[in-house]
């Protein structure tokens, strides 16, 4: 068997570096050791996945013996179960520390007591792909495919730009924040232990690693998200805590139960026996694990912690929301999809994350502040993927993995755009963004890049939802449909809103503003730019060469998803979209014109700015959007929203549930 | 691409709009008439181009061509593709990213009425297309594909399966189309030949695009109406041209005979007609198919 050490290193490097940002208290040293550590793990996760490309680009399976590693594990479980169980005392949240401790210990003693190991003749289910038949089943802890590769390569090359990001945003951070304690020692620390344990989290094979590299990122995401400790961001973290501890709950459950059933922790032997559907654990394995990536995932009613935590320092949101953390939920649900194809489960999935959908891109247009935005967004694309997940057609999992790949770029790249913006401006209202094209560059120009990226044909996004529409219609999915067209236009129109006030012009052209983005954060944006143009260009080649070879290994079949006709039409309107503005610049520059001022309804004053009206007074004008707050704000829609998916995971859990052990 | 299709889109990028230019001498004539009035001569919208094109440029801001220029071109290029039998679908997301532009044209002015206008535009967009997206839902369920050159040359005419997917676009027509009662966009003022809402600061050279594209825009848009009835018989041209024409002329009673409706209205009106008659339509067909 190949050994690859590049794998443990991209789980311990973090976690060494994660100590070393610990230890560094020196300023200067702290960065230059962040920016060298976030290239390595950047480049590491390129090395994965080039190493992984000369062998053969084929499944792996590896470390079949690891004791050692398991007590490790088991010892860094205890000690994040006295982590949370220390904290939610000192903060008096008494109870939360119970949803720690309970699946900890649960697990804690099937690893010590439990049977490990399957006969082979228990399972055969399907001859393909895992090597059922080859007698190591379920025996092996890290299993390497096209889905895990492309999750590093998301998780390290964007983790690792947040980083470097990082560096530099913190400084500015603490210069506009004197109020808060500059701990950055402990944000960056706990920056790198979140991407050791993404890497370990999309690497596992073994349930059990999964789990705990799963609370690990619950526990991280919790410590970002108080960083700054004041009560709002403390409330958040610990509503935070318990949302995805929660989770963890239902997915301990589910891998100790169908361990105990079955007598084995492999994943893929679970997805194996789900998509048999003949076995009851597996089944109620695969709604609870599904269940609990819907709280990963942020979705309805569990979208609340994701909004809340916008309080801490941006990269940490840029992280939570683009690379890891409700990637990971995403993840999982693209792994159990076969599993869930035509289940009860499917149905449960997809309604959930339909409805999170279209519910959150409405409440995303009552918003004016940049970053609640971008997490109403998040959450509503992320149901759109979850709904993909759910339905667990080829197609629409070719789609999921499109929309992740530009949801994870162009959300990191408006991340880190709005908070450099905010250092600059002072604000990260949308309204004070006017004409923000004009008066800083170059970062309303990434921010028309990231927005455009989102939902504007040519990119990509378009094309996901165009498969995504066509396989529910073929699925016969009626109310996924109709979530889908409902939510892409109301999706457009918050999208559209906020690029309209980018380029809006601003009547303060000769004030240009005082650009205080870092040089770090500079280039961590330009990187992302580029990448997001170029996945923009080269789609058509990405779908060929990795995402249908990635669907025909989880499938076993392979799908054009993407027709040839199609294809032309697209790189007939990409160069379209990049000629028109070019053309248009060139001759509206020799074009001779007057100017005038405005039409106002009243006597224009000459800048623009301001009228005279009827009765002889200075009117200043004031341009702002719409956002009809009383018709779809959040606190209108959410609480209903939240109680109605409720009653459905509810009710839909007691079926599948009771379905299966009947 | 076939030899017919070529013709096709060759045809319509060189006489849609004169075709467009015409339909809207038609509609200021029947107008007129039903207003008792004479109206201009049929030819008026042509004239007035023509006059628009020679004119003095003046404006209030320069870029306003760039996005001008974009919608243009994205919705020839809808028109284009969809004469080319490609997926509809497709033509349709490319006609939102053109609306979209021209949304950025009415915005990039910072003007009051220009922006007031945009806004509207908005809310239109986000009016009809849901009605949109499931036409092009019907459409696949009905004869099984995207593609417009295969629905086309089905062997029943679409409308047979949809009607209540008609029902709902031509609902939505009159919000594209810029038709009273739904007309928000580009009017909103009383003196509404001087403010046009989104096209206020449009003058001279840019506001010939504008009308320009929306000839071209609406041939596109009675394309669409036509192929819910083409089929593969050459004598269903006969009724598409019969059918267009008179959804044209509805579109124009419904203009006269309606005065202007608030935004919410539209919204709740437009949605409601989606979910009710397309909706209803989808399950049948959902279930039949």
């Amino acid at each position: 068997m190949m050994e690859m050490p590049i794998v443990p290193f991209l789980i311990i490097f973090p976690v060494i570096m994660a100590c070393l940002m610990f230890v560094a208290r020196a300023e200067n040293v702290r960065r230059v050791l962040a920016f060298s550590g976030a290239v390595v793990i950047m480049a590491g996760s390129v090395v994965l996945a080039v190493q992984w490309f000369m062998n053969g680009s084929k499944l792996m399976t590896l470390y079949v013996e690891t004791e050692v590693a398991d007590h490790c594990i088991l010892a860094a479980e205890i000690l994040l179960m006295c982590v949370v169980t220390f904290l939610s005392f000192k903060y008096r949240k008494y109870w939360v520390c119970l949803l720690s401790i309970i699946p900890t210990c649960a697990m804690v003693w099937y690893e010590l007591s439990g049977s490990k190991g399957l006969a082979p003749e228990d399972v055969m289910v399907r001859s393909d792909g895992i090597g059922l038949l080859s007698g190591v089943v379920g025996e092996y802890h890290i299993y390497i495919d096209r889905l895990s590769v492309l999750m590093c390569l998301i998780v390290g090359v964007i983790g690792g730009l947040i980083a470097i990001y990082a560096i530099g945003y913190m400084q500015g951070y603490h210069n506009h924040h004197k109020d808060v304690e500059d701990r950055s020692y402990y944000f960056m620390t706990i920056l790198f232990l979140f991407l050791g344990a993404m890497f370990g989290f999309v690497l596992s094979e073994s349930l059990l690693w999964i789990d705990f590299f799963w609370e690990l990122t619950s526990v991280c995401s919790f410590l970002l998200i108080g960083y700054t400790r004041e009560e709002e961001a403390i409330h958040n973290s610990f509503r935070a805590l318990w949302m995805n501890l929660f989770g963890g709950c239902a997915l301990a459950v589910g891998i100790l139960y169908f361990a105990l059933q079955y007598g084995t922790v492999s994943l893929h032997v679970l997805v194996a026996m789900g998509e048999a559907k003949e076995f009851g654990a597996a089944t109620i394995a695969v709604a609870l694990i599904a269940f609990a990536a819907l709280t990963k995932a942020a979705q309805l009613p569990f979208s609340t912690w994701l909004i809340g935590a916008m309080v801490a320092p941006t990269p940490s949101s840029a992280l939570l929301h683009s690379a890891t953390m409700v990637k990971a939920g995403i993840y999982v649900l693209f792994r159990l999809s076969p599993a869930m194809h035509g289940t009860t489960t499917e149905a449960m999935i997809a309604f959930v994350g339909g409805f999170t959908f279209l519910a959150t891109s409405l409440m995303a247009i009552a918003q004016s502040d940049g970053k609640t935005i971008l997490a109403f967004s998040t959450i509503s694309n992320l149901g759109l993927m979850v709904a993909c997940a759910g339905v667990g057609h080829p197609e629409t999992i070719w789609a999921g993995v499109f929309l992740m790949i530009f949801h994870a770029i162009s959300k990191s790249l408006l991340f880190q755009d709005v908070g450099a913006t905010e250092n600059s401006l002072h604000s990260r209202d949308v309204e004070d963004m006017h004409g923000l094209i004009y008066i800083l560059p170059r970062l309303g120009m990434f921010m028309f890049i990231g927005i455009a990226g989102m939902f504007l044909a040519p990119f990509g996004m378009l094309i996901s939802k165009w498969s995504a529409l066509r396989a529910s219609v073929d699925e016969r999915n009626i109310i996924l449909v109709l979530f889908i067209v409902f939510g892409s236009a109301t999706t457009s129109l918050y999208w559209t809103k906020w690029m309209g006030k980018l380029v809006s012009h601003t009547h303060l052209t000769e004030a240009k503003m005082n650009d205080v983005t870092k040089p770090t954060e500079t280039l961590s944006l330009s990187v992302h730019a580029v990448l997001m143009v170029l996945l923009c260009m080269l789609f058509p080649l990405l779908s060929s060469i990795y995402v249908n070879p990635l669907i025909k290994e989880m499938f076993g079949k392979a799908t054009g998803v993407l027709p040839d006709n199609i294809l032309v039409v697209l790189v007939a309107i990409i160069l379209l979209v990049f000629a028109v503005p070019i053309i248009s610049f060139v001759y509206s520059r020799k074009m001779t014109f007057n100017r005038k001022g405005a039409y106002m309804n009243g006597v224009n004053t000459g800048d623009d700015r301001s009228f005279v009206d009827s009765f002889g007074e200075r009117k200043t004008l004031w341009l702002s959007n719409h956002y009809y707050k009383d018709l779809v704000g959040s606190r209108k829609l959410m609480k209903p929203s939240q109680i109605f998916t409720v009653s459905v995971l509810i009710v839909m859990l007691v079926i599948i549930i009771g379905g299966a052990i009947v | 691409m076939s030899m017919t299709e070529i013709i096709l889109v060759v045809c319509y990028i060189l006489f849609a709009p004169l075709l467009g230019g015409l339909l809207d001498g038609i509609d200021r004539k029947i107008s007129a008439r039903m207003q008792r009035r004479v109206g201009p001569p049929l030819l008026q919208p042509f004239y007035d181009v023509v006059k628009l094109f020679s004119k003095q440029v003046i404006i209030v801001s320069r870029s306003q061509i760039f996005f001008l220029l974009s919608y243009f071109v994205l919705i020839v290029l809808t028109g284009a593709m969809f004469f080319a039998g490609t997926d509809i679908l497709l033509c349709f997301f490319v006609m939102s990213t053109g609306a979209t532009f021209l949304y950025f044209a009415g915005m990039v002015t910072s003007t009051p009425y220009s922006t007031m206008g945009a806004n509207r535009e908005l809310l239109q967009m986000l009016a009809y297309e849901p009605a949109v997206l499931l036409t092009c839902v019907g459409f696949y369920l009905a004869e099984g594909t995207f593609n417009v050159s295969e629905i086309a040359t089905s062997k029943y005419s679409a409308i047979l399966y949809l009607p209540g997917f008609f029902i709902a676009f031509v609902f939505i027509l009159t919000i594209k189309m810029r038709k009273s009662p739904f007309d928000l966009s580009t009017s909103h003022h009383m003196h509404q030949e001087l403010v046009k809402g989104l096209t206020t600061e449009m003058g001279a050279r840019n506001l010939a695009i504008f009308q320009v594209t929306e000839w071209y825009e609406n041939v596109f848009l009675l394309g669409v109406v036509g192929l819910y009835i083409v089929n593969a018989s050459y004598y269903s041209l006969i009724a598409v041209v019969l059918v267009v024409l008179f959804t044209f002329f509805l579109e124009i009673l419904i203009d006269n005979t309606s005065a202007r409706v608030k935004w919410d209205t539209m919204l709740k009106l437009s949605w409601g007609v989606t979910i009710f008659t397309a909706g209803i339509n989808l399950i049948i067909l959902m279930i039949i198919k």
